[in-house]
């Protein structure tokens, strides 16, 4: 294969990997914009996952999937919010609690339902998963060398999510920066008494963020089944949550410096998959246990000395008591 | 306009208002009415209830009892939303500003006038340009509050109120944070809003204050009104005495100045913190053994860095300190062996640095001397001889109630200022450092404390004094170095030192030349 097409190739995996990251990344940037530590993104994408794939298997419809997969995602979200909104809990403790209740409750039903050893069944039927969009002239365009191969692979040929996940990033963008929500979202991270002085609700605005943040991880989760892949299988998040907060703290809670770090972490990724078992100048081929690190080594470096100081909203994690 | 004041109901009223928390009843039924156009002081001392009253007005709590009437018509405040409804704008001491907002955001959170902001921006900036015209309170609008100096931070906070139409203004020990001469500039801002009509209700602690610029004051003690006078018709000392219910010395008795050795030598201390910036710059002073050195200055100019350093919290990044022949720096005495060397230190923030909460009184009298044989016998503390000790303390101390075994955050804040004092002046010092020893303590505790301090100071020990209340630095220092951006900006003696003086050398403004 010549250069490029390698090249092109490497970057369209980079977005199929980037678009659960970085939608759970967005789901992230409103919780904790709103104060809320949100470990939660893993548990509530894997349960949109298996939701999604469960519904879409049982129905034939991907879009139902999708719907009950939102659905599954916000009620976690809620779930959350009302331990650690309503009776201000620990948020990092109710977080990982849901993680794990998901992560063990997704593949024990999916074997009580479909008795397939966790899984759910595989989905090949039409409508039953989100599959690539081929945009016109798409095929034929191939054959053009370069300008005709960014078009057939990088902008056509990928699914109606990824789509999505691209328009939101200046959809975030515009909602926290010039609408009132977006206001008075971000005031509730930094400085709830202030957002409670000035009347308005600090829980309302609070559960309001966590059920944009379910709904954008429902999303995310639903693609890692129905559309990436053809059916849940157990821990397929695979700390895809962690990852895209980590990707988050270094965009430094901005929808574009975050869509860049998750390029930045998806490219990783696609670059380790591709670098497998392939011999490079001076090092020869490299264990693929090193080469599958490498998106997790970037983050640890990446966060511990290259981003600058992170300031995360003010009040993050702590939970709003009016004072006596 | 005086004329027809008394055909107007008031601005604010409030009849029988009552409220308890558990056993605590924070408010017993208080009644006083704000006349329109004035300003009206409310004044008692920390704990007497100001705080609950203001937080029900403004909408915070629900009185058990009690009717708020504005304007002589009864209204319903449920929230703060009620409250700016019935025009009524609150500036709350801790300013509720968000710092990395722009002034223009902050005063727009709230009131923002549409789902989309661009209009609601473009129309409160016309807005403010003319109130900051009008009332001569011009904020840079497009700059981070954050970066604002607290004067200006302030001046947001009362745009907040009058952007949002308030014809009542609450302001909450509003000049905490504010020089001499910024309090006095704050002041004249007053008179114009009494003057344009609008109505102010000023809640402080600060005698000096009510004197300045109210024209009714009501006083308050243990959750009741004790007084409503004409404030042209009383004077601080009457005031006080209704404050505390008795009648108090506001001045101290100090024997004469018989200054010995310097106990304590600083040379050339700097100070970074742990975000790089230099706290404190270059400082060098002595203190002798015999009298109370102060420093003065606005809170957050490297007065806390500097305590924390002395006492050995703090690393200094260069400089020395000696005392009694020890380079406090250069041996790197952490505070226990300063504490063997005779340094004793009241910290600023008590209940974080000065004691354990949750400990009992007994036990909060020994930490840091724990290991002293006199609490020990053998490997295991000497409980009986800790009990004696704290007995006897709390005796000579005036702490009340007098139980050891009591939690220690069940005090009320003066008496846990007076265990801490106990704990660090019973011990004789050579030298005591004292950070803000009156903050949050009721007037006669302060009363005590000053007493204490003086006769440490006349038994011939060194005393380091900061404080952010100028009353109690010219009501105790010998000598006051006055700080500003980390850095000495003048020494004054007792005797030339008047607070229009250290007001300039606070602002950061040296030399005689503008004094």
């Amino acid at each position: 294969m010549e250069t490029y097409t390698v090249i092109v190739l490497l970057l369209a995996a980079t977005i199929r990997v980037a678009t659960p990251l970085l939608l759970a990344a967005l789901a992230g940037m409103f919780s904790e914009r709103a104060g809320i530590i949100d470990l939660g993104l893993e548990g509530k994408m894997l349960g949109a996952a298996f939701a999604a794939a469960s519904v879409s298997a049982v129905s034939g419809s991907a879009w139902l999937g999708l719907g009950v997969g939102v659905l599954t995602a916000i009620a976690l979200s809620l779930l959350l919010g009302f331990a650690c909104v309503t009776h201000r809990g620990n948020q990092v403790v109710a977080a990982v609690a849901v993680n794990i209740v998901v992560g063990g409750l997704g593949p024990t039903l999916a074997l009580a339902w479909f008795s397939l050893g966790g899984q759910t069944p595989q989905l090949d039927a039409a409508g039953q998963r989100f599959t690539a969009l081929i945009w016109p002239w798409a095929l034929s365009a191939r054959e053009v060398p370069l300008p005709g191969l960014l078009y057939a692979e990088l902008l056509s040929g990928h699914n109606l999510v990824v789509y999505l996940a691209a328009v939101l990033v200046p959809a975030a963008a515009w909602v926290l920066y010039r609408t009132r929500f977006g206001l008075r979202l971000r005031a509730v991270g930094e400085n709830p008494q202030a957002v409670d002085t000035a009347g308005i609700s600090v829980t309302a605005l609070r559960y309001q963020a966590m059920i944009i943040s379910g709904g954008l991880c429902g999303v995310a989760g639903t693609y890692l089944s129905i559309a990436a892949s053809s059916g849940f299988v157990r821990d397929m998040t695979a700390g895809k949550g962690y990852l895209a907060l980590a990707a988050l703290i270094f965009g430094k809670w901005r929808p574009y410096p975050t869509l860049g770090a998750c390029l930045l972490f998806a490219f990783t990724d696609a670059l380790a998959v591709r670098l497998q078992g392939v011999p490079l100048p001076i090092v020869g081929v490299i264990p693929v246990q090193f080469i599958l690190a490498l998106p997790y080594v970037l983050t640890v470096l990446l966060l511990a000395g290259f981003v600058g100081r992170a300031i995360a909203p003010r009040a993050i994690g702590v939970p709003y008591t009016k004072e006596r | 306009m005086t004329a027809d004041a008394p055909l107007k109901p008031p601005a604010l009223e409030l009849r029988g208002i009552d409220k308890r928390f558990g056993s605590v009843h924070a408010n017993r039924a208080i009644s006083f009415a704000v006349a329109a156009g004035s300003v009206h002081g409310l004044i008692g001392e920390n704990g007497a209830g100001k705080s609950t009253l203001m937080n029900i007005v403004y909408g915070f709590h629900r009185p058990d009892a009690g009717v708020i009437l504005v304007n002589g018509r009864e209204v319903e405040i449920h929230s703060p939303q009620d409250a700016i409804s019935a025009g009524i704008g609150m500036v709350h001491q801790h300013f509720m500003l968000v710092e990395n907002f722009t002034v223009l955001e902050n005063v727009l959170l709230g009131v923002e006038g549409g789902p989309l902001l661009a209009r609601g921006l473009a129309r409160a900036r016309m807005e403010l340009q003319k109130i900051g015209r009008d009332y001569g309170l011009e904020v840079p609008l497009d700059a981070l509050v954050g970066t604002l100096p607290v004067g200006l931070q302030q001046r947001v906070e009362i745009l907040k109120a009058l952007h949002r139409g308030a014809g009542i203004l609450i302001l909450d020990e509003p000049t905490a944070v504010l020089t001499p001469q910024e309090t006095d500039q704050f002041f004249r801002m007053l008179g114009r809003l009494r003057d344009q009509g609008r109505t102010v209700l000023l809640v402080t602690h600060k005698l000096r204050e009510i004197m300045a610029i109210t024209d009714r004051v009501t006083v308050m003690r243990q959750g009741a009104v004790v007084a409503e006078v004409v404030t042209a018709s009383t004077s601080p000392r009457e005031l006080a005495e209704k404050m505390v219910g008795r009648a108090v010395l506001l001045q101290v008795k100090k024997g004469e100045l018989r200054a010995g050795p310097a106990l304590l030598s600083v040379r050339n201390l700097s100070v970074r913190d742990s975000a790089g910036a230099l706290r404190v710059k270059h400082m060098s002073f002595e203190v002798r053994a015999g009298e109370i050195v102060a420093i003065a200055g606005v809170a957050g100019n490297g007065q806390s860095e500097l305590l924390e350093v002395l006492a050995g919290m703090g690393v200094s990044t260069s400089g020395e300190i000696f005392m009694g022949g020890f380079d406090l720096v250069a041996t790197a005495a952490d505070p226990r062996r300063r504490r063997e060397l005779g340094l004793a230190h009241v910290p600023e923030d008590r209940l974080r640095v000065g004691v354990v909460p949750g400990f009992s009184a007994q036990a909060n009298l020994i930490l840091g001397y724990q290991d002293r044989a006199a609490f020990n016998r053998g490997g295991l503390m000497n409980d009986g001889a800790i009990l004696a000790d704290c007995e006897r303390k709390m005796a000579a101390y005036d702490v009340r109630p007098p139980l050891p075994g009591l939690r220690l955050s069940a005090f009320s804040g003066g008496n846990q200022q007076k265990l801490v004092i106990a704990r660090e002046v019973d011990c004789e010092p050579q030298v005591l450092l004292v950070g803000q020893p009156t903050r949050g303590v009721d007037i006669g505790a302060i009363e005590f404390i000053h007493h204490r301090l003086v006769a440490l100071r006349d038994a011939g020990k060194a005393i380091l004094l900061i404080s952010v209340e100028l009353d109690e630095i010219l009501g105790l220092a010998d000598r006051i170095l006055v700080m500003a951006g980390g850095e000495i900006t003048g020494e004054l003696s007792r005797a030339e030192a008047t607070e229009e003086k250290i007001g300039l050398l606070m602002a950061g403004v040296r030399g005689e030349g503008r004094a």
